[in-house]
This record gives structure tokens, sequence and C-alpha cells, in this order.
């Protein structure tokens, strides 16, 4: 664990505001993972604007991808993956540039109220990428090479495990044994090691915001 | 150490630099709406902090609203809700609320420009994308997270990793019929909808220098429709002019100073940005989006695009070219249109009107299409009736409806049906979008007066040679 002066901060910070926890902690995933090979996934497909009426973070995961879901009636789409019983897991694997558009935080909830704990891409988006840290989905972005070999293991065995570890930075395809490192901030890094967002490292920081202030140009 | 307007106005706001880690980065101004917030503010009760600078937020419902009878209760209880918990939030913490029938009300990127919040060298956020709108003032403007409007309210700043610099130059005398709109759809067709990604972008050059605030405020909105988190150009006369005497914008004294530091925000002669790409402004024709992403338009009189030439897999081509019911190849010219909206933080400014006006004028609206014309806010509303715009479009086969965001994201009951055609100044043409199944088009506010005298996809430049 990387033992730094953002983490020492945070840490007194979540002691002394006796605050629990902004998320789980995540080190290491082992799961199956659903293939999802589209290019340009938008967040109006993560969750359509109309279902973000809602003043709590709660029940999102039911309308993850709606409209690629569910017909006007509400029966499922039977050719939509999520529909399709042969895949599952805590591992979302997307096509390049997952999660463009709008800054809905939704889409990053929908994901995780679905359950999904990881988002695999050869390219995010950057709002959305932001959003997933905040919460505690991983992003892991990998080579597009890496991510065609991702989509066919998957295709070949739907029950193809994936391990994603954040202690090293690595994402394995377990039954060849093939894996990639991946960029992560140290900083983010850590925070999701420890379950820690940013509101805590920015609380404990707070004078010397408030003396900050005192000195802008407006 | 020579600098670009990004660098000075970010580095002045940087409160703490993190080794391995985002810079802890003060901001000025937060805006806040009702579908971004609610859980912002149920995070902050939770964790029992409040608000560190109230009178650094303002807050205006749009997305959630109405676009007609904004007099009545609002009918949809989950729509009402949310307008609720934005007054009650805003009440309990002391910041300022523009709800549902304040005279200030309105899209949140149109009112906080109109009411000078919006100022040079100011860093603001807000839960929305488009925030990168105000970036035309020569500010760092970006859209953020709901956990990031809590950070703001908590602390009045984020963490964010500084972004990598691009510019993006266009010169030459824009084209007749060629609007900011159609600037910005031709720089997205040419960079895709992830070209500018990681990279916070200055528009320079002068076909920039000679726009209007309006005209820079829909190129700099456009931004995050290529990956970029915003955009910004340098200020100048234009900005100082429009910003000066404004409700929030400083005053006296204040004023003095704020105006010296306006001076010093542009980039340095020999500054480096990460990338720099240049266009010939004459180059650009009246654009259209003919796919489901903001990338993939072109110059009206062009075909569709075969899959060989087009950006992305082949797979998610087809798909969306299956989606919106078109073929490769194929002209756009002529294709029926059923719905048109005018309006958005894209482009519901009174430009935008007086440009759609302008060619509706001595014509009539098309008897099978449905247009919605949707102020940005109450000050673009009035400005529309004094100007006798309303008359001419009234005359016209035309009516106005209140100000939102409207059928942009369709959050309200402006939806276009699943299957329908429209050609829409807003930003996306995401599926669905503006409505289940409903099929958009993008393009400017003269594309869109073409579209809804013909009923048909239509150069405007056919029609407004005679107005030239």
């Amino acid at each position: 664990m990387v033992n730094s002066e953002w983490s020492k901060a945070t840490k007194k910070s979540v002691k002394s505001n006796n605050n629990k926890m902004a998320y789980d902690k995540f080190n290491i995933l082992r799961s199956t993972a659903v293939p999802l090979p589209i290019e340009n996934v938008d967040t109006d497909q993560l969750i359509p604007a109309r279902f973000l009426k809602a003043t709590e973070r709660v029940g999102f995961g039911d309308n993850l991808f709606r409209d690629w879901r569910y017909n006007a009636d509400n029966t499922p789409k039977k050719d939509f993956v999520l529909n399709n019983p042969v895949y599952s897991g805590k591992i979302l694997v997307g096509g390049k540039n997952f999660g463009s558009g709008s800054s809905r935080e939704h889409a990053a909830w929908a994901v995780y109220d679905y359950g999904f704990r990881c988002v695999v891409s050869s390219f995010f988006a950057d709002i959305f990428r932001n959003n997933c840290l905040n919460i505690g989905v991983l992003p892991v972005q990998v080579s597009p090479e890496f991510s065609e070999k991702i989509f066919a293991a998957i295709h070949a065995d739907p029950k193809t495990e994936i391990e994603v570890s954040l202690s090293d930075q690595t994402i394995t395809l377990l039954a060849t044994g093939e894996k990639e490192t991946f960029e992560i901030s140290p900083y983010k890094k850590d925070n999701m090691l420890n379950g820690f967002d940013d509101i805590d490292y920015l609380q404990s920081i707070k004078t010397e915001i408030e003396e900050f202030a005192l000195n802008l140009p407006l | 150490m020579s600098k670009t307007l990004f660098d000075k106005v970010w580095d002045t706001h940087v409160v703490r630099r993190i080794e391995g880690g985002p810079d802890v980065l003060f901001i000025d101004r937060h805006l806040i709406h009702e579908v971004t917030s609610p859980v912002a503010f149920l995070g902050l009760k939770s964790r029992g902090i409040s608000v560190l600078y109230p009178d650094r937020t303002f807050a205006t419902a749009d997305h959630n609203t109405p676009t007609i009878n904004q007099h009545l209760p609002v009918e949809d209880p989950l729509s009402a809700n949310q307008l609720k918990a934005l007054e009650s939030n805003s009440n309990e913490y002391g910041i300022s609320h523009w709800g549902l029938g304040h005279q200030k009300n309105g899209i949140v990127h149109v009112v906080g420009p109109e009411y000078g919040i919006t100022q040079p060298g100011a860093t603001i956020v807000c839960g929305d994308s488009h925030t990168s709108t105000h970036g035309a003032f020569g500010a760092i403007a970006f859209g953020i997270g709901t956990s990031e409007v809590e950070m703001v309210l908590a602390s009045q700043c984020i963490m964010q990793p500084k972004p990598k610099k691009m510019r993006i130059n266009v010169n030459g005398k824009l084209g007749v019929g060629v609007t900011p709109k159609d600037v910005a759809l031709f720089i997205i067709s040419q960079l895709t909808t992830s070209g500018a990604t990681g990279y916070f972008v200055e528009y320079a050059g002068d076909v920039f220098e000679n726009m209007s605030m309006e005209g820079r405020m829909t190129v700099c909105n456009l931004s995050i429709e290529m990956g970029a988190r915003g955009g910004m150009i340098a200020p100048d006369e234009t900005t100082i002019n429009y910003v000066k005497g404004r409700e929030f914008s400083p005053k006296g004294e204040a004023w003095d100073k704020a105006l010296a530091w306006y001076k010093t925000l542009k980039t340095d002669a020999d500054a480096v940005f990460d990338k720099e790409l240049t266009f010939d402004g004459s180059a650009i024709e009246p654009m259209i989006t003919y796919g489901t992403n903001p990338g993939m338009g072109m110059g009206i009189s062009h075909d569709i695009p075969d899959a060989a030439h087009a950006e992305g897999g082949a797979t998610t081509y087809a798909k969306s070219l299956n989606y919106m019911g078109f073929s490769e190849g194929e002209s756009m010219i002529g294709k029926k249109v059923d719905f048109v909206f005018v309006g958005s933080c894209t482009n519901g400014r009174i430009e935008d009107f007086r440009a759609f006006t302008s060619l509706v004028k001595g014509k009539h609206k098309a008897d099978d299409v449905t247009v919605w014309l949707v102020p940005g806010s109450h000050i673009v509303e009035a400005q529309i009736k004094e100007e006798g715009l309303l008359d001419i479009l009234t005359e016209a086969g035309f009516s106005l409806r209140q100000p939102g965001c409207s059928a942009c994201l369709a959050m309200n009951d402006d939806k276009v049906p699943a299957g329908k055609y429209a050609v829409s100044t807003s930003n996306r043409n995401f599926e669905g979008r503006q409505g289940p199944g409903s099929r958009t088009m993008l393009a400017s506010p003269l594309v869109a007066a073409a579209a809804a005298v013909t009923g048909v996809v239509t150069d405007p430049r056919t029609l407004i040679e005679e107005l030239v």
C-alpha cells in the first residue's frame, strides 16, 4: 500500500469525522465477464434521461441499458447481452470510447447497482471514468489488442474468468495466463484500496482552502 | 516560462499540487440544477458537513421542467419532487435558487452568462457536461459528476489531474449560411467524438475572434462532444463589453481589478500545446449529422460516407445507420423531417432565434412538421418579443414555448416519438436522446429553419440567397 501524504491525511480525516467508508474497498476481483463489443457506448444508453428523476441513489441498476435491454412494452429484448443467461459476472467489457456524453453520475451508479465492480475498455470518456473512480467502480483501460483477446476469450468460453488486481495494476485472462498492466494514479489507487473518497481528503485541508480563497483574483 | 491561457487560469486556482495525484483546484463559481444535485446534498447530510461558500453556488431548475403552462403545478410527481428538493436544499444551505416561475429561471448555461456569474479567468463547474459553454469567456469551465458536486459544496474544490492542452485554429471567412454551430460540428466531424479526450481546448483564429459571445458559447458548448473536458477562447473587447455591468459582474474598484486580470488572459506567443490543429473556415459548409453520435456529421450537400471512410468499427457504424434508417452513399437532402427543435444550451440564445426568424420570415411552417421553439431563458424570451421576432414567427405559423432544456434530453414531456425524425439545434444525437426510438439530426438554427418551412432536410443556402 502506498504510505503517502494524502493517505495519512485521509485516514486522519475519516477517523476524526467518524465517517463510514465512502464505498467498499477494492483489491482483487476475480469474475466472469459480460461482453459488449460496441464502440462509443454513451451515457444515454447506460441510463436514459427519463430515469434520472430520483432524488436518492437507489434502483438505477434496473434501468441500466434500458432501451437496449427492454422493448417499449417492458419485455426483455432477447438478443441483448444482459438478457442472455450465458453471460454474467462483475466485470463489464465494453468497446472503445466507453461512457461518452453526459456527466450524469447516474450512469456509473447504474453500472454499480447492477452489480458490476469493474469496466474494461480500450478507451474511456473522461467524466465517466472519473465518476466510476469516485464511487468505487474500477475503470481498466487495456490496449486494443488485449481488448480483442478478452472478447475472443469470452466468446470461446462465456465462463472464462478474468482477474483484476488493483494492487498489482494487472488484468489477467486466467485460462491462458495472458495479462496486461493498466494505469491508475497512485492517489486514486490508494483511495480505492482503502475505500476513501476525495471529500475525506478535502475536509482534511479545509483551513488551507479557506486561506487560499482570500487571495483569488475574483 | 511561457504559458497558455489555460495554464494561467488553472495554475492560479491550484490550492495544492499532489505528487502522483490530482491537483486540488479551487472553484470560483458552482452552478447546480435539479437532476445532478439531490444526491450530493444527501451525501453532505449523511456526513454532517455544511456548504463552505453558499454565495459561490447558484441553483436553477432546467433539465426537468415543463416548457408550457409553467404557472401550473408540475404534473409528474417525480419531476415535482426533484424541483422541490432543489428548492429545499438551496434554502437550507443559503444558496440562491432560481426555480420554475422565478424571473431568472432558465437553462443553467444560458442564465449564468446573462447574469454575469460567468467571468473571464474564473473556474466554473456544474453537474452537466455542457458547462464547457462558459469557456467562451476565457473561463475554465467543465462538467462534473454528483460526487464532485458534493466536493464543491463541501470544500469549493475538486481534485483533478491537469489535462493536456490542444489548440484548434480556424481562420478565413465563413460562407453564407455557415454559423458557429456548423464550425463546431465540422471540427467534431474531423476529430471524432473521442478525438479530444484528455485535452482542454483553446479555440483561436479570426473565425472565433469575429464571433459574438453567443456564437463562442455555441462552439465551447460542443467541446465535450469531441471528448474534451472543456474549450476556451481568450477574452477580448467583445467579451469585456458583454460582461461589464451585469448583475453579478464585479463593480467599481473590483471591476478595475478584474479588468486588469482579464487583460492578462491570453496565451503567450511562444507557449507550447500538446496538440495543435488548423482548419480553413472558408471550406466549412452548413453541417448535419446522419448517425448516432455528434462526430457523425458532414456538409449538408455531401453523401453519407461508407463504412470504410467512417470512424469506429463496421459493426458500430452499421448499427448506427440502421437505427437512423439511413444507408451509406445517400444524400441527406430531401429526407423527411417530422420535428424541429430550436433551443438548448447549445442554440437557445437570442442570435439563434434571430437566425431562425431571418430564414422563415415571409414563409410558412410546413404542415406536417411539429416545431418546438424553446428560448434558453426569460431574457431571451423577452428579447424575442421586444425585437419583433415573435410577430414574424407567429405570422409564419410558429409559436414560442417557455424556457428549459426541453427536447434536448427529453426528460420532460417534450419527446420525439419512436421512429420519428427531428432536426435539432441541440448537442446530442445519441439513440433515444430526444425520446425512446427518436432519430436526431443535429444542425444549426438555419438548417432547422429550412426544415421547418419545407418539411424535409434542405440546404438553407438555397433559401437565403435572396437575403444576402
